[in-house]
């Protein structure tokens, strides 16, 4: 399929108190395609990642998901096409024990029981993480909880995986073997994250986030070696790249 | 503080000991609620003078701590912990009914201590039931058998989220207690105003943590209804330990064992 999966027209978004978050937001993704979002704090990423997932309405402007565009009818079926794994696990894992959690999502798409725990093996095989099933989510650590917490959208097969900060509370190891399963996803990808090699690991694009507007958007590589271009936006070089350049 | 710790490193070691498996932890939870139900009922039905008659149901609690692998120390300290309510409840009666109901050899006993006494006993029976349900059930399970006994849905995925977040919001105070304790030296910075801050600080931190909790239930299809994908079989097991459950309370209930053995004992000797 050639058509566009993700496209923003000139978005707009007003915080309730008056702050305007995103201001003129436009870009186009395709099938397949992984995209990096980073900028700075605050420069409106997660407000940018919640509009895609309809819970956020933009203030003006046009959100469409595949052959759908948002509002607030289409909403349910726009979050059954996008799944998002947020910053923290314990926000996304909210039943008493792994398995639940991860049939959650399944379930409500309306699945058999048969065909729920299927998806839930094999959603936890991905991950790795298939011997945690019985598990309260109190008992894990912040790495099993990550994982666990991809596992609960790539088990409601979304088209698109939408991640804010996927990586924040992981050690080293924990993270690469995140980044080695978001390696092997065939999902649209959009991650936000101040992790730039994980974003350069991961994505082939990447969009600089400034105040509520788009200020760069190109090859990841590309983007990424722009020393100058980081720095004015709060960020800095990838450290693999620090050396190098 | 370190009390608050302590009492959450026990919270986590009631749950840690829900997870064992044993004969005891693998009975339906369903089942399981419903026996310690009946065995509550039954214990609080007996008339308020009654002492013998109870003492047989002291046979349920030891043999869910001998089977379970529970540590009987533990349970009993947890006993004493609330006991003072049962004893405030009970401690007017030996100075309200004055009653001579038995006397041995001149010691006259008055109504109201055997009332009280009768009190207590009902008391460590039904709490330590209550407590080795939980020990041996895991929470979720509980809930379960709750909702198979008729309770509505929503308390019961109230009940679920409470145990979820307990400990995550046990955590967080935690947190915020130690971040106090380093900066407050000696006295000051633990008073009750700095209390009232941490606690606002705890209930914005709930409200904004609900928020985030909601959208991830949103972004997975949440429509109101939890459902659930597991299922619990009941076994022929289970069966025979509500079927026996039941024969021994009716047993219990109905003939009073402990005097018939007092009179047995007196016979032979």
């Amino acid at each position: 399929m050639s058509h566009h999966i993700v496209e923003l027209k000139d978005v707009y978004f007003k915080y309730p108190d008056g702050t305007e978050t995103l201001k003129g937001i436009s870009f186009k993704i395709t099938h397949g395609e992984s995209v990096g979002v980073v900028g700075a704090n605050g420069a409106g990423k997660s407000t940018l990642l919640l509009q895609i997932n309809g819970y956020l309405m933009p203030s003006s402007g046009s959100v469409v998901i595949g052959d759908l565009k948002l509002d607030r009818r289409s909403r349910k079926e726009i979050r059954k096409k996008v799944g998002v794994v947020f910053q923290n696990p314990d926000d996304q894992l909210f039943m008493p024990t792994v398995f639940d959690d991860v049939a959650f999502g399944p379930l409500n798409l309306g699945l058999t029981c048969e065909k729920v725990r299927e998806r839930v093996e094999e959603a936890l095989k991905t991950v790795g993480c298939i011997e945690l099933k019985d598990k309260p989510p109190h008992h894990l650590s912040s790495g099993q909880k990550s994982a666990v917490a991809i596992a609960s959208i790539i088990a409601m097969q979304p088209d698109i995986l939408v991640m804010d900060e996927p990586a924040s509370s992981l050690d080293p190891k924990s993270r690469r073997y995140l980044i080695n399963i978001l390696k092997n996803f065939r999902h649209t990808k959009i991650i936000a994250s101040h992790d730039l090699d994980l974003i350069l690991d991961v994505c082939e694009r990447c969009m600089v986030i400034r105040e509520g507007t788009i200020a760069a958007d190109g090859p990841a590589d590309k983007i990424l070696s722009d020393r100058d271009l980081l720095e004015t936006n709060n960020l800095e070089l990838p450290l693999s790249l620090q050396k190098i350049l | 503080m370190p009390t608050f710790d302590k009492e959450y490193f026990n919270l986590g070691y009631l749950d840690a000991l829900s997870y064992k498996d044993t004969f005891v932890h693998r009975l339906d939870p369903g089942i399981k609620v419903i026996a310690t139900f009946l065995f509550v009922l039954t214990v609080v039905s007996f008339p308020k003078y009654e002492l013998s008659g109870l003492l047989p149901f002291f046979f349920f609690p030891v043999l869910f701590v001998s089977s379970g692998d529970i540590p009987a120390k533990f349970i009993l300290k947890k006993i004493l912990l609330v006991s003072p309510f049962a004893l405030f409840v009970g401690i007017f009666n030996p100075f309200l009914d004055r009653d001579i109901m038995y006397s041995f050899y001149g010691i006259n006993i008055s109504a109201g201590w055997i009332s009280f006494l009768s009190i207590f006993i009902k008391y460590v029976l039904t709490i330590s039931a209550a407590l080795l349900l939980i020990a041996t059930t895991s929470f979720p399970g509980v809930c379960y058998g709750l909702q198979k006994l008729g309770l509505p849905e929503i308390f019961v995925s109230q009940l679920l989220f409470l145990y979820r977040y307990i400990f995550v919001l046990a955590e967080e105070t935690m947190k915020i207690v130690r971040a106090r304790d380093m900066r407050s030296f000696g006295r000051t910075g633990k008073g009750l105003k700095t209390f009232i801050n941490l606690i606002s600080v705890l209930f914005i931190r709930t409200v904004e943590k609900s928020e985030r909790i909601y959208r991830a239930m949103l972004s997975r299809g949440f429509d109101g209804k939890i459902r659930s994908a597991k299922k619990y079989s009941i076994s022929g097991v289970d069966i025979i330990f509500i079927l026996t459950t039941l024969a021994l309370l009716y047993l219990f209930r109905k003939y009073d064992i402990a005097w018939q053995l007092g009179n047995l004992a007196k016979k032979i000797i």
